[in-house]
């Protein structure tokens, strides 16, 4: 009996782990305690992202709340494509405009992380390189032929792929950026904190009630257990 | 309080009810840690009847609007989000605590006479709860929610004539689209819930007329005391009640664990795929249903021989049919002397065993893809296809190794 559980457990947590591997993507280290790194990754991203790609899941005063910023710096500093705080952060570029300029629209980046995950993300954006054979001269390692193109490349300047046969290996910086290697991994760094902060923002706290309550569940079951083994002192 | 009661005893057979039921319901003295999953089951059928309740009340079953609305819920919906996770972690719950209660019945012969009732009406609630969740995992209209509906109810298709016209009917429209996800809305938050309480009771009065079962397979009412206690029996209330209320905590400790720190576990209880909304044109590299569906999808793809009359395609859906259909059949098929694992030789003991195994590596394998090799040596689908014969061998063969097998003599007691 005992024997059939523990090979069942085995099992189990043989198939847990076969879902967690990362298949060449660069591992990203997620802080949703960082505020600065959030903040940070909050300016990137309204300023870069959200002229093509909208949050529309998210309201621009949650943000503020969360991110430890007031009404009026977010009004400020964060909302250029909308007026009222209360709003989702959508995008002002119609879906068609969209089609029109890059061939599909730009996905919608509130639950980017959830469904990609925060390597793939953190990866992308750091993978475009410079190749003439594409409409828009940018290509990247993550997503072959992306209809993409590198918003961020002032900063991260001009990247050439190292190729061995047809898979891009490694990359070479051509024309340097304003931002050192360091300091561009840094930034996409922070806006895949944001990101990942994006996709779930109760993800800052839920850990923290968690524990509150696994604690008072503790307690609860050392009383239900010594008032079961009161009650049944008799049976045995 | 005592007039009230009396008062209310007058007009309702409450005293009756609560000693028939709870008092004066003499259950077996030796439950195990296997014996805690059926009040468990009910607890989770109580969670997602309460927050399915508080969900309904903000989603928005429309092709529009449905995918928002759970991030709505999600973000602007004061504790949505907890009422959500504890939705949508309770739907995976509930399938683990109900495999292993029917796994508790395999080991105990819980389904053996005169306990057939109660193990039939358990199936239906089995097949309820998976129309259930079929149908609630398409509201969220991710894109797996999707392709997951699309290629499910394609399955119709394969039945011969009326197939197609069938599948149209289900959906209500050519693709999976409004009118499905409103009638599925509809199914999901009214007509299977009353289903299932109407089953559940019938599953716990049938319980109540004959009896629970025990590790040991034994009857205890054979053994009575000259007032008609069975000797081995004590009252449900209170004895099984604080154990269940210990039980209940440990499994709550368990799920809030899940429900605060991992509610995707790793993408086991919430699909990445589902994050993305419902896209007609954009089909998941690999479309697998939750991990609860996952061995009777491997059964479905396992059958690929089509120089099967009608095509490979029906067979598989009856293949997938018949995997459940024979779980009906269990009490009949088992023509051992003993009831419990504790008195069977070791061929029941071994089919056992290797019925899980297949089981479990069919749940593995149907979220894979076929043609991969995952495990050792083969393809995906040759595996499937290994599992599939040893999960029909367990039941088809059983009349016959449950007969030969030798049991050990029960004792008069339970231990």
């Amino acid at each position: 009996m005992r024997k059939t559980i523990s090979i069942l457990l085995c099992l189990v947590s043989g198939i847990v782990h076969a879902s967690s591997e990362v298949g060449g993507l660069d591992r990203v280290h997620i802080d949703l305690g960082d505020e600065v790194s959030l903040q940070r990754g909050a300016r990137t991203f309204v300023n870069y992202c959200l002229s093509c790609h909208s949050a529309a899941y998210m309201r621009y005063n949650r943000l503020g709340r969360d991110l430890g910023m007031s009404d009026e710096v977010v009004e400020e500093n964060l909302m250029f494509a909308s007026d009222k705080i209360g709003d989702l952060m959508t995008v002002t570029m119609s879906v068609a405009h969209g089609k029109n300029w890059f061939g599909v629209a730009p996905p919608d980046l509130t639950l980017i992380t959830r469904s990609r995950g925060p390597d793939w993300v953190y990866t992308y954006l750091r993978s475009f390189y410079a190749d003439e054979g594409t409409d828009t001269g940018w290509n990247n390692k993550v997503v072959q032929n992306v209809a993409m193109p590198h918003v961020l490349y002032e900063w991260q300047g001009t990247q050439r792929a190292v190729m061995e046969g047809n898979e891009v290996v490694g990359f070479e910086i051509q024309k340097p950026g304003t931002m050192s290697v360091l300091e561009y991994d840094d930034a996409m760094r922070d806006l895949t904190n944001f990101l990942v902060y994006l996709g779930e923002p109760v993800k800052m706290y839920r850990g923290k009630i968690g524990l509150w309550v696994l604690l008072f569940l503790g307690i609860l079951g050392y009383f239900t257990y010594m008032l079961k083994k009161e009650y049944w002192k008799d049976v045995h | 309080m005592q007039k009230l009661i009396t008062w209310i005893d007058d007009r309702f057979p409450l005293i009756k009810v609560w000693e028939e039921h709870m008092a004066k319901y003499y259950a077996p003295r030796n439950f195990n840690i296997w014996y805690f999953f059926g009040s468990l089951a009910l607890l989770v059928l109580v969670i997602q009847i309460v927050t399915g309740i508080f969900l309904t009340m903000h989603y928005k079953p429309d092709v529009n609007t449905a995918f928002a609305s759970v991030e709505y819920i999600m973000r602007d919906v004061p504790w949505g989000w907890l009422m959500r996770y504890l939705h949508s972690t309770g739907a995976s719950m509930f399938f683990i605590i109900v495999y292993l209660h029917m796994f508790r019945g395999m080991l105990y012969g819980s389904y053996r006479e005169p306990r057939e009732l109660v193990w039939l009406i358990g199936m239906l609630i089995f097949v309820a709860l998976m129309a259930e969740s079929f149908m609630g995992y398409l509201l969220p209209w991710g894109n797996m929610s999707y392709w997951g509906a699309q290629v499910i109810i394609s399955l119709f298709g394969a039945i011969p004539l009326v197939g197609d016209a069938l599948t149209e009917w289900i959906r209500g429209d050519f693709v999976v689209g409004d009118a499905t996800l409103n009638r599925f809305f509809s199914f999901h938050v009214i007509m299977v819930p009353l289903i299932l309480a109407g089953l559940v009771y019938l599953h716990i009065v049938a319980l109540h007329k004959v009896g629970s079962n025990n590790p040991d397979g034994i009857e205890i009412k054979n053994n009575k005391r000259p007032d008609g206690i069975p000797v081995d029996g004590i009252p449900f209330h209170p004895y099984y009640t604080v154990k269940d209320i210990f039980g209940t905590v440990v499994f709550l400790f368990l799920f809030f664990l899940i429900v605060f720190y991992a509610p995707e576990l790793g993408g086991w209880f919430l699909e990445k795929d589902n994050f993305t909304p419902a896209n007609i044109l954009q089909t998941p590299p690999e479309i697998v249903p939750l991990w609860y569906f996952t061995p009777y999808y491997s059964i479905l793809r396992a059958v690929t021989w089509e120089w099967l009359p009608l095509g490979a395609k029906l067979w598989g859906v009856i293949a997938m049919g018949m995997s459940l259909g024979f779980f009906f059949l269990l009490p009949w098929l088992d023509r051992s002397p003993v009831k419990s694992i504790r008195y069977r030789g070791w061929m029941y003991k071994t089919a056992l065993t290797l019925f899980v195994v297949s089981f479990i590596v069919m749940g593995y394998l149907g979220t894979k893809n076929p043609t991969h090799v995952d495990l050792l040596w083969f393809s995906n689908k040759t595996w499937s296809q290994i599992g599939l014969f040893v999960y029909f061998a367990f039941f088809i063969l059983m009349p016959i190794y449950t007969t030969l097998d030798k049991t050990k003599p029960v004792p008069e007691r339970v231990r």
